[in-house]
């Protein structure tokens, strides 16, 4: 089971109310890259994965939960102080017809979380899969980075940044492990 | 809606250094996952864990609970539900 910790990982602080900074931003919580994706891709890939890998997964999934809040936190803090009038000259006006001021799980698009979680059940492919994802995340970081002018966001989101790539050489690590264990069957 | 209660500036600094701490065994804990023979890496850890129970300890006694479902404990009334939640700060 799960304890839930009342505290972000890492603090977030926000300069201005910022909606397209925001709109932006939800891409890492209802994306295809995103923390929520990341989350379940590694608690669903444990069950199958081999065991010496297990904890490695049940770990880094638990840590995007998180990245997830944070993401959250970020969101919520850029956009509750904007006027409807705000969010729709930020391209928020269809989020807050259906949704109001509330986060919702989808992409900087629009498009709702697409549930469609990469789980092979072959250790390889799994963790090939999950490193590219945690590139992929880390790159959308830093693009997000580029285009934000407010050092207290970019702070917060350089710290998520650092995470994928950890989260990338800690799964390198895991196919070494995987392939070392592997080639120590051949010897019998 | 309530605004949520307003926090002292000690809070924000305790806080920090209570994150900054707890990050250490977030990553050695990813790193042990992959290291286990690592055996400075375990004792860091295990200070590092000493160090977080610590701190914990002193945060939780300033400004109420961090864990519930039994793993801190509660000051009359239940404190658990009050602000700030972790967004409001």
């Amino acid at each position: 089971m799960w304890y839930y910790e009342k505290k972000l990982q890492y603090p977030v602080r926000v300069g201005v109310c910022n909606p397209r900074m925001a709109k932006f931003l939800i891409e890492q919580y209802g994306g295809a890259d995103g923390e929520l994706a990341a989350a379940l891709r590694y608690l669903n890939q444990r069950y199958t994965i081999p065991s010496r890998v297990m904890g490695l997964l049940n770990d880094i999934g638990t840590e995007e939960f998180a990245h997830l809040e944070m993401i959250a936190t970020m969101v919520y803090k850029l956009t509750k102080d904007a006027t409807p009038e705000q969010l729709k000259e930020a391209g928020l006006g269809d989020h807050y017809v259906d949704h109001g001021k509330s986060i919702y799980y989808h992409n900087a698009a629009g498009q709702k979380f697409d549930m469609c979680i990469q789980s092979k059940g072959d250790p390889i492919a799994d963790l090939y899969e999950d490193i590219a994802a945690e590139e992929k995340a880390r790159s959308t970081y830093q693009w997000i980075i580029n285009i934000s002018d407010d050092p207290l966001i970019k702070d917060s989101l350089g710290f998520l940044r650092e995470r994928e790539i950890v989260h990338s050489q800690r799964f390198r690590e895991a196919v070494e492990l995987l392939k070392e264990e592997q080639q120590k069957k051949k010897v019998f | 809606m309530a605004e949520p209660k307003p926090v002292p500036e000690s809070y924000y600094s305790d806080l920090k250094s209570l994150q900054a701490i707890d990050f250490v065994l977030v990553e050695l804990t990813l790193y042990l996952d992959t290291h286990p023979n690592d055996l400075d890496a375990l004792k860091q850890f295990n200070s590092a864990a000493k160090k977080s129970a610590e701190l914990r300890q002193d945060f939780e006694a300033k400004y109420g609970p961090l864990q519930q479902f039994g793993q801190s404990l509660s000051a009359y009334p239940w404190q658990w539900k009050d602000t700030p939640w972790p967004w409001q700060v």
